[in-house]
């Protein structure tokens, strides 16, 4: 194997990159990223970097050491536009192509947008989403305009850490919540609850059960200035975050062959159907899961390097899901693999104190593990989870 | 000169932070093979306390990130943490951890 493209410059995207030098190859290596910027951190872009507490320079993933220890060829800006597998071109933007004997497909996902909402300039609609530089800027700048009544669409980890943000700026914020309770799925009902209970600690208005039938204003009327919801009220409003979930970013696949299903379909070591093509990070559905995390791009993209340079699936990635949420002050962290049914049971602390240790159980058995504000008891919990999940395998 | 506990409490592979008496907060590590070892407690890289970390041998694994911390050094070993924490001098005499704050740059 001669030379590698990597499509997707950023978490998933560089870590693979990374690892595929460190498992020694030293072919030509390219990496691939519609964004102009270098790789950056985005976890930070609801939190700190929305506050003003970092700055841009603090969610660099790269330093020039870094990136000079990779040589790799950059085409930064620039967008991969299809993928043919049989000749092995990756076409670009500007009916640009490069030839390459193996392709690393990181390009990550994308937010949802309401139906029906056209996306157009966040700074001219006051309409926003969150997954970039370039979007949280362009909030951070709305934010800065004075004292606003933000609503925030989603009462996911990040409406609720935008909600947390906000908040903390002084604004008036509203979080609007299509289910009975946010987070239900990812926590279960109980410790949904207790999540749900820090919007009002700090002031943020949580209304659930009522999805959104439209904004007013936003688009082409100009500026919004309110958001309707479904059960008829109106909630005015100077600044909308739509926070309602991602999709991946597999629409430049289309017509490659690969097989596409809410992800690129790959097998537990991050292979396609095609053994010269990986794909990593929130891109990827592995074994008939994708997941969104932070940790998991990072490991995917060892796995993958090792299988891509392998020729076939020799390492399989079955790390236990692991995601944290900074938000009120306020660190949560989850780790496993819980069934609906799966019981949660304080082990330490108290909800009250908002500091407290959970851990899910089966038959007896812990399946996965919650904490907030614990770090250091659900460190130890995760590794024995770890340890009675994982078979060590080659 | 710190006064951290006794050695007592803070038994092999434990960890404390200590917030009093210092500029910034400072994590002690007691690791398996007897040795201790005092370095700051922020993790360079974003906001995490590695006083909560993984002690491993004598590398700490930052909570959050997974980022590695050699203790003697204070060097991160492997990414997403770039820069080194501080280490400072720490002993233990007539059984109780003494802590010495140095104000040597990272390594
Ligand atoms: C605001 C925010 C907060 C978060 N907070 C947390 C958290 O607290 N904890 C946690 O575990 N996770 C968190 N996450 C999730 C975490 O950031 C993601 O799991 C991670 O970024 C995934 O990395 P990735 O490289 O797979 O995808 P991405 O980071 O999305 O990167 C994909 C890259 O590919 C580029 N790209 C897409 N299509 C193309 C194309 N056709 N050609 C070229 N380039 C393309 C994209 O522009 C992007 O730069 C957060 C995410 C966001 C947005
Ligand atoms: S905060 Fe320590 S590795 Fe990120």
């Amino acid at each position: 194997m001669r030379s590698i493209t990597v499509i997707g410059a950023s978490l998933a995207g560089l870590y693979a990159a990374r690892a595929l030098r460190t498992q020694g190859f030293d072919g030509r290596l390219v990496i691939v990223g519609d964004e102009h910027h270098q790789p950056y951190d985005r976890p930070p872009l609801s939190k700190d970097f929305l506050t003003g507490a970092c700055d841009q320079g603090q969610l660099a993933l790269t330093d020039a050491d870094d990136t000079a220890e990779l040589y790799a060829e950059w085409y930064l800006g620039t967008r991969a536009t299809g993928l043919d597998t049989g000749s092995g071109t990756v076409l670009l933007d500007g009916d640009r192509s490069l030839d390459t004997d193996a392709v690393v497909i990181a390009t990550g996902a994308a937010p949802r947008h309401l139906p029906g909402q056209v996306p157009a300039d966040p700074a001219e609609t006051g309409v926003h989403t969150l997954r970039t530089l370039d979007d949280a800027q362009a909030l951070r700048d709305d934010l800065a305009r004075g004292p606003a009544r933000v609503v925030v669409i989603g009462g996911g980890f990040i409406g609720a850490e935008v909600a947390s943000s906000c908040a903390v700026l002084g604004h008036d914020v509203t979080v609007v919540e299509a289910a009975p309770l946010p987070l239900v799925p990812q926590l279960g009902e109980e410790m949904a609850q207790v999540c749900a209970g820090l919007h009002a600690d700090h002031g943020v208005t949580l209304v659930t059960g009522t999805g959104v039938a439209g904004l007013q204003g936003g688009a082409t009327e100009g500026r919004v200035t309110g958001v309707q919801l479904g059960d008829g009220r109106l909630l005015p409003a100077d600044v909308v975050v739509v926070g309602i979930g991602v999709r991946p970013n597999t629409s430049w696949l289309e017509g490659s062959g690969l097989p596409l299903e809410d992800g690129v379909v790959c097998d537990a070591g991050c292979v396609t159907a095609l053994p010269n093509v990986v794909a990593v990070g929130d891109v990827a559905r592995l074994d008939g899961r994708r997941a969104e995390h932070w940790t998991s791009a990072t490991e995917q993209a060892t796995v993958a390097a090792r299988n891509l340079l392998a020729g076939s699936t020799v390492a399989a990635h079955q790390s236990l899901p692991y995601f944290w949420s900074d938000q009120y002050g306020v660190r949560i962290q989850f780790a496993g693999r819980r069934l609906p049914t799966d019981t949660p049971r304080i082990v330490e602390g108290s909800v009250d104190d908002r500091s407290f240790l959970a851990c899910y159980e089966r038959e007896g058995q812990t399946t996965a593990v919650f904490a907030v504000n614990r770090p250091r008891p659900f460190m130890r919990q995760r590794r024995e989870l770890m340890r009675a999940t994982q078979p060590v395998t080659a | 000169m710190i006064t951290v506990c006794r050695i007592e409490d803070l038994p092999p592979g434990e960890s404390i932070r200590v917030t009093d008496g210092v500029p910034a907060p400072v994590a002690v590590f007691h690791t398996e093979d007897g040795e201790v070892y005092a370095i700051d407690d922020t993790c360079t890289h974003q906001d995490a306390s590695l006083a909560d970390g993984w002690l491993e041998g004598c590398f700490v694994e930052c909570p959050l990130h997974t980022a590695f911390f050699d203790l003697r050094t204070g060097r991160p070993t492997c990414p997403p943490a770039k820069y080194a924490v501080r280490t400072h001098q720490v002993s233990v005499e007539n059984g109780q951890v003494l802590l010495r704050i140095g104000v040597a740059e990272p390594a």
